[in-house]
Protein backbone atom coordinates (compact mmCIF):
# COMPACT_ATOMS: atom_id res chain seq x y z
CA UNK A 1 0.00 0.00 0.00
CA UNK A 2 1.72 3.16 -1.17
CA UNK A 3 0.02 5.40 1.40
CA UNK A 4 0.25 3.12 4.38
CA UNK A 5 3.41 4.63 5.79
CA UNK A 6 3.98 6.39 9.11
CA UNK A 7 5.78 9.29 7.40
CA UNK A 8 2.62 10.16 5.53
CA UNK A 9 0.48 12.28 7.82
CA UNK A 10 -2.71 12.15 5.72
CA UNK A 11 -5.65 9.74 6.04
CA UNK A 12 -5.31 6.26 4.62
CA UNK A 13 -6.68 6.16 1.08
CA UNK A 14 -9.53 3.62 0.74
CA UNK A 15 -9.34 0.93 -1.96
CA UNK A 16 -10.42 1.66 -5.52
CA UNK A 17 -13.81 -0.10 -5.24
CA UNK A 18 -14.45 1.55 -1.86
CA UNK A 19 -13.92 4.97 -3.46
CA UNK A 20 -16.14 4.09 -6.41
CA UNK A 21 -18.96 3.09 -4.06
CA UNK A 22 -18.45 6.29 -2.06
CA UNK A 23 -18.64 8.33 -5.27
CA UNK A 24 -21.94 6.72 -6.33
CA UNK A 25 -23.41 7.18 -2.88
CA UNK A 26 -22.36 10.84 -2.78
CA UNK A 27 -23.97 11.54 -6.16
CA UNK A 28 -27.21 9.70 -5.45
CA UNK A 29 -27.65 11.24 -2.00
CA UNK A 30 -26.85 14.72 -3.34
CA UNK A 31 -29.52 14.29 -6.03
CA UNK A 32 -32.02 13.01 -3.50
CA UNK A 33 -32.36 9.68 -5.33
CA UNK A 34 -31.52 7.64 -2.27
CA UNK A 35 -32.09 8.27 1.42
CA UNK A 36 -29.09 7.62 3.70
CA UNK A 37 -31.49 6.57 6.47
CA UNK A 38 -33.00 3.91 4.17
CA UNK A 39 -29.50 2.60 3.43
CA UNK A 40 -28.73 2.50 7.14
CA UNK A 41 -31.92 0.53 7.80
CA UNK A 42 -31.03 -2.01 5.09
CA UNK A 43 -27.52 -2.44 6.48
CA UNK A 44 -28.85 -2.92 9.98
CA UNK A 45 -31.37 -5.50 8.77
CA UNK A 46 -28.92 -7.62 6.83
CA UNK A 47 -25.94 -7.27 9.17
CA UNK A 48 -27.78 -7.83 12.40
CA UNK A 49 -31.36 -9.06 12.05
CA UNK A 50 -31.81 -11.40 9.11
CA UNK A 51 -30.06 -14.75 8.91
CA UNK A 52 -30.56 -18.51 8.75
CA UNK A 53 -32.06 -18.51 12.25
CA UNK A 54 -35.28 -17.21 10.64
CA UNK A 55 -35.42 -20.00 8.08
CA UNK A 56 -34.68 -22.49 10.86
CA UNK A 57 -37.67 -21.18 12.81
CA UNK A 58 -39.90 -21.77 9.80
CA UNK A 59 -38.61 -25.32 9.28
CA UNK A 60 -38.97 -26.17 12.99
CA UNK A 61 -42.55 -24.94 12.91
CA UNK A 62 -43.27 -27.04 9.82
CA UNK A 63 -41.88 -30.14 11.55
CA UNK A 64 -43.97 -29.59 14.69
CA UNK A 65 -47.23 -28.34 13.18
CA UNK A 66 -48.65 -30.36 10.27
CA UNK A 67 -51.24 -27.69 9.45
CA UNK A 68 -48.48 -25.07 9.18
CA UNK A 69 -46.42 -27.47 7.02
CA UNK A 70 -49.37 -27.79 4.63
CA UNK A 71 -49.80 -24.03 4.43
CA UNK A 72 -46.05 -23.57 3.92
CA UNK A 73 -45.95 -25.98 1.00
CA UNK A 74 -49.12 -24.51 -0.51
CA UNK A 75 -48.11 -20.84 -0.22
CA UNK A 76 -44.82 -20.17 1.54
CA UNK A 77 -45.00 -16.39 1.14
CA UNK A 78 -48.23 -16.30 3.17
CA UNK A 79 -47.08 -18.93 5.68
CA UNK A 80 -43.82 -17.15 6.58
CA UNK A 81 -45.77 -13.90 6.92
CA UNK A 82 -47.59 -15.61 9.83
CA UNK A 83 -44.19 -15.64 11.57
CA UNK A 84 -43.61 -11.98 10.72
CA UNK A 85 -41.17 -12.69 7.87
CA UNK A 86 -41.58 -10.95 4.55
CA UNK A 87 -39.49 -10.18 1.49
CA UNK A 88 -38.41 -6.74 0.40
CA UNK A 89 -38.61 -6.97 -3.37
CA UNK A 90 -42.03 -8.59 -3.51
CA UNK A 91 -40.39 -11.88 -4.35
CA UNK A 92 -42.36 -15.06 -4.03
CA UNK A 93 -41.05 -17.76 -1.70
CA UNK A 94 -41.61 -21.41 -2.56
CA UNK A 95 -40.89 -24.14 0.00
CA UNK A 96 -39.81 -27.55 -1.31
CA UNK A 97 -39.84 -30.49 1.06
CA UNK A 98 -37.29 -33.28 1.13
CA UNK A 99 -38.69 -36.80 1.31
CA UNK A 100 -37.11 -40.26 1.25
CA UNK A 101 -37.75 -40.17 -2.52
CA UNK A 102 -36.60 -36.64 -3.37
CA UNK A 103 -33.80 -34.40 -2.18
CA UNK A 104 -34.13 -30.75 -3.19
CA UNK A 105 -31.24 -28.41 -3.84
CA UNK A 106 -31.27 -24.70 -4.74
CA UNK A 107 -29.06 -22.68 -7.07
CA UNK A 108 -29.26 -19.42 -9.02
CA UNK A 109 -27.63 -19.98 -12.38
CA UNK A 110 -28.26 -16.36 -13.48
CA UNK A 111 -26.64 -14.53 -10.56
CA UNK A 112 -27.26 -15.20 -6.88
CA UNK A 113 -30.99 -14.94 -6.17
CA UNK A 114 -31.48 -16.28 -2.66
CA UNK A 115 -34.23 -16.23 -0.03
CA UNK A 116 -32.77 -13.23 1.80
CA UNK A 117 -35.67 -12.80 4.24
CA UNK A 118 -35.18 -16.38 5.47
CA UNK A 119 -31.43 -16.96 5.13
CA UNK A 120 -29.79 -13.51 4.94
CA UNK A 121 -26.77 -12.90 2.71
CA UNK A 122 -25.66 -15.98 0.73
CA UNK A 123 -22.29 -17.62 1.45
CA UNK A 124 -19.49 -17.08 -1.08
CA UNK A 125 -19.71 -20.62 -2.47
CA UNK A 126 -23.36 -20.08 -3.42
CA UNK A 127 -22.27 -17.10 -5.54
CA UNK A 128 -19.27 -18.83 -7.12
CA UNK A 129 -19.22 -19.83 -10.78
CA UNK A 130 -18.25 -23.34 -9.75
CA UNK A 131 -21.42 -23.95 -7.75
CA UNK A 132 -23.71 -22.08 -10.15
CA UNK A 133 -22.45 -24.10 -13.11
CA UNK A 134 -22.15 -27.51 -11.49
CA UNK A 135 -25.22 -27.69 -9.24
CA UNK A 136 -27.44 -28.35 -12.25
CA UNK A 137 -24.97 -30.47 -14.23
CA UNK A 138 -23.66 -32.78 -11.52
CA UNK A 139 -25.62 -32.26 -8.31
CA UNK A 140 -24.58 -35.55 -6.71
CA UNK A 141 -20.92 -34.76 -7.18
CA UNK A 142 -21.43 -31.30 -5.67
CA UNK A 143 -23.34 -32.83 -2.76
CA UNK A 144 -20.52 -35.30 -2.16
CA UNK A 145 -18.12 -32.36 -1.85
CA UNK A 146 -20.40 -30.99 0.87
CA UNK A 147 -20.15 -34.38 2.57
CA UNK A 148 -23.67 -35.43 1.62
CA UNK A 149 -24.21 -38.88 0.14
CA UNK A 150 -27.79 -39.76 -0.69
CA UNK A 151 -29.25 -43.25 -0.99
CA UNK A 152 -29.41 -44.45 -4.61
CA UNK A 153 -33.19 -44.44 -4.58
CA UNK A 154 -33.44 -40.77 -3.58
CA UNK A 155 -33.48 -38.55 -6.63
CA UNK A 156 -32.10 -35.01 -6.63
CA UNK A 157 -34.20 -32.15 -7.85
CA UNK A 158 -32.41 -28.84 -8.50
CA UNK A 159 -34.40 -25.61 -8.35
CA UNK A 160 -33.09 -22.57 -10.23
CA UNK A 161 -33.98 -19.35 -8.40
CA UNK A 162 -34.99 -16.17 -10.15
CA UNK A 163 -35.48 -12.60 -9.03
CA UNK A 164 -39.19 -13.44 -8.61
CA UNK A 165 -39.08 -16.90 -7.07
CA UNK A 166 -36.80 -17.91 -4.18
CA UNK A 167 -36.74 -21.44 -2.85
CA UNK A 168 -36.47 -22.73 0.70
CA UNK A 169 -35.65 -26.40 1.21
CA UNK A 170 -37.49 -28.04 4.10
CA UNK A 171 -35.02 -30.74 5.13
CA UNK A 172 -36.11 -34.09 6.55
CA UNK A 173 -36.53 -34.11 10.31
CA UNK A 174 -33.60 -36.02 11.83
CA UNK A 175 -34.23 -39.37 13.46
CA UNK A 176 -34.18 -39.18 17.24
CA UNK A 177 -35.59 -35.64 17.34
CA UNK A 178 -39.00 -36.79 18.58
CA UNK A 179 -40.13 -34.89 21.63
CA UNK A 180 -37.92 -31.85 21.03
CA UNK A 181 -39.61 -28.46 21.22
CA UNK A 182 -39.49 -25.95 18.37
CA UNK A 183 -36.49 -24.06 19.72
CA UNK A 184 -34.46 -27.27 20.08
CA UNK A 185 -35.56 -28.39 16.61
CA UNK A 186 -34.51 -25.06 15.09
CA UNK A 187 -30.99 -25.68 16.42
CA UNK A 188 -30.81 -28.77 14.19
CA UNK A 189 -31.60 -26.78 11.03
CA UNK A 190 -28.40 -25.59 9.38
CA UNK A 191 -28.19 -22.96 6.66
CA UNK A 192 -26.90 -25.53 4.18
CA UNK A 193 -29.77 -27.89 4.94
CA UNK A 194 -32.16 -25.15 3.78
CA UNK A 195 -30.19 -24.70 0.53
CA UNK A 196 -30.09 -28.45 0.05
CA UNK A 197 -26.33 -28.84 0.31
CA UNK A 198 -26.58 -30.26 3.81
CA UNK A 199 -28.86 -32.34 5.97
CA UNK A 200 -30.59 -31.20 9.14
CA UNK A 201 -28.96 -32.37 12.34
CA UNK A 202 -25.50 -32.46 10.75
CA UNK A 203 -22.84 -30.31 12.36
CA UNK A 204 -23.00 -26.66 11.37
CA UNK B 1 -21.22 -7.75 21.17
CA UNK B 2 -21.35 -7.09 17.45
CA UNK B 3 -21.65 -10.26 15.36
CA UNK B 4 -19.06 -10.71 12.59
CA UNK B 5 -20.07 -8.95 9.38
CA UNK B 6 -21.62 -11.00 6.62
CA UNK B 7 -19.53 -9.03 4.15
CA UNK B 8 -15.76 -9.32 3.69
CA UNK B 9 -15.24 -5.59 3.42
CA UNK B 10 -17.34 -2.58 4.50
CA UNK B 11 -17.65 -1.25 0.93
CA UNK B 12 -19.41 -4.47 -0.10
CA UNK B 13 -22.04 -3.87 2.56
CA UNK B 14 -22.41 -0.21 1.45
CA UNK B 15 -22.75 -1.32 -2.16
CA UNK B 16 -25.38 -3.89 -1.25
CA UNK B 17 -27.39 -1.36 0.77
CA UNK B 18 -27.08 1.31 -1.93
CA UNK B 19 -28.37 -1.07 -4.59
CA UNK B 20 -31.29 -2.36 -2.53
CA UNK B 21 -32.20 1.20 -1.47
CA UNK B 22 -32.17 2.40 -5.10
CA UNK B 23 -34.42 -0.46 -6.13
CA UNK B 24 -36.78 0.10 -3.22
CA UNK B 25 -36.93 3.80 -4.08
CA UNK B 26 -38.30 2.69 -7.46
CA UNK B 27 -35.33 3.53 -9.70
CA UNK B 28 -35.10 -0.01 -11.06
CA UNK B 29 -36.94 -3.27 -10.45
CA UNK B 30 -35.12 -6.17 -8.88
CA UNK B 31 -35.72 -8.22 -12.03
CA UNK B 32 -33.99 -5.56 -14.08
CA UNK B 33 -31.11 -5.67 -11.59
CA UNK B 34 -30.80 -9.46 -11.67
CA UNK B 35 -30.80 -9.48 -15.46
CA UNK B 36 -28.03 -6.86 -15.69
CA UNK B 37 -26.01 -8.48 -12.92
CA UNK B 38 -26.35 -11.91 -14.54
CA UNK B 39 -25.03 -10.46 -17.81
CA UNK B 40 -21.98 -8.93 -16.06
CA UNK B 41 -21.22 -12.18 -14.24
CA UNK B 42 -21.44 -14.08 -17.51
CA UNK B 43 -19.11 -11.64 -19.28
CA UNK B 44 -16.59 -11.54 -16.43
CA UNK B 45 -16.70 -15.30 -15.91
CA UNK B 46 -15.91 -15.98 -19.56
CA UNK B 47 -12.16 -15.63 -18.98
CA UNK B 48 -11.90 -17.49 -15.68
CA UNK B 49 -14.30 -18.81 -13.04
CA UNK B 50 -15.42 -16.21 -10.49
CA UNK B 51 -14.87 -17.03 -6.83
CA UNK B 52 -18.10 -15.66 -5.36
CA UNK B 53 -16.23 -13.30 -3.03
CA UNK B 54 -14.20 -10.29 -4.21
CA UNK B 55 -14.96 -11.14 -7.88
CA UNK B 56 -18.64 -11.20 -7.14
CA UNK B 57 -18.78 -7.75 -5.59
CA UNK B 58 -16.50 -6.34 -8.31
CA UNK B 59 -19.09 -7.55 -10.85
CA UNK B 60 -21.87 -6.12 -8.69
CA UNK B 61 -20.17 -2.69 -8.64
CA UNK B 62 -19.58 -2.69 -12.40
CA UNK B 63 -23.26 -3.54 -12.93
CA UNK B 64 -24.51 -0.76 -10.68
CA UNK B 65 -22.19 1.80 -12.28
CA UNK B 66 -23.49 0.76 -15.70
CA UNK B 67 -27.16 0.93 -14.71
CA UNK B 68 -26.77 4.34 -13.06
CA UNK B 69 -24.79 5.68 -16.02
CA UNK B 70 -27.36 4.56 -18.58
CA UNK B 71 -30.24 5.94 -16.46
CA UNK B 72 -28.42 9.28 -16.15
CA UNK B 73 -28.54 9.04 -12.35
CA UNK B 74 -24.75 8.92 -12.04
CA UNK B 75 -23.07 9.44 -15.43
CA UNK B 76 -19.56 7.93 -15.71
CA UNK B 77 -17.86 11.36 -15.94
CA UNK B 78 -19.58 12.54 -12.80
CA UNK B 79 -18.75 9.30 -10.96
CA UNK B 80 -15.08 9.57 -11.93
CA UNK B 81 -14.87 13.23 -10.95
CA UNK B 82 -16.51 12.51 -7.59
CA UNK B 83 -14.17 9.59 -6.95
CA UNK B 84 -11.18 11.84 -7.75
CA UNK B 85 -12.54 14.50 -5.38
CA UNK B 86 -12.77 11.91 -2.58
CA UNK B 87 -9.20 10.82 -3.31
CA UNK B 88 -7.95 14.39 -3.00
CA UNK B 89 -9.96 14.87 0.20
CA UNK B 90 -8.39 11.75 1.77
CA UNK B 91 -4.89 12.83 0.78
CA UNK B 92 -5.44 16.35 2.11
CA UNK B 93 -7.00 15.37 5.43
CA UNK B 94 -4.69 14.80 8.41
CA UNK B 95 -4.86 11.28 9.80
CA UNK B 96 -7.55 10.82 12.43
CA UNK B 97 -9.78 13.64 11.23
CA UNK B 98 -13.10 13.12 9.45
CA UNK B 99 -12.70 13.21 5.67
CA UNK B 100 -15.20 15.47 3.90
CA UNK B 101 -15.70 16.66 0.37
CA UNK B 102 -15.15 20.40 -0.04
CA UNK B 103 -18.28 22.41 -0.79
Amino acid sequence: MPHDHPDHPHSLLPSDPALRVKALETILVRKGLVDPAAMEEILDTYERKVGPHLGAKVVARAWSDPAFRDRLLADATAAIAELGISGRQGEHVVAVENTPNTHNMVVCTLCSCYPWPLLGIPPAWYKSDAYRARAVREPRKVLAEFGVTLPDGQKVRVWDSTSEVRYLVVPMRPKGSEGLDEAALADLVTRDSMIGTGLAGASR
Amino acid sequence: MTPPSRFDEPWQAQLFALTVAMSEAGHFTWSRWAEAFGATLKAMGADRPLDGGADYYAAWLTTLEGLLDRAGHAPVDEAEATKAAWERAYLATPHGQPVRLPG
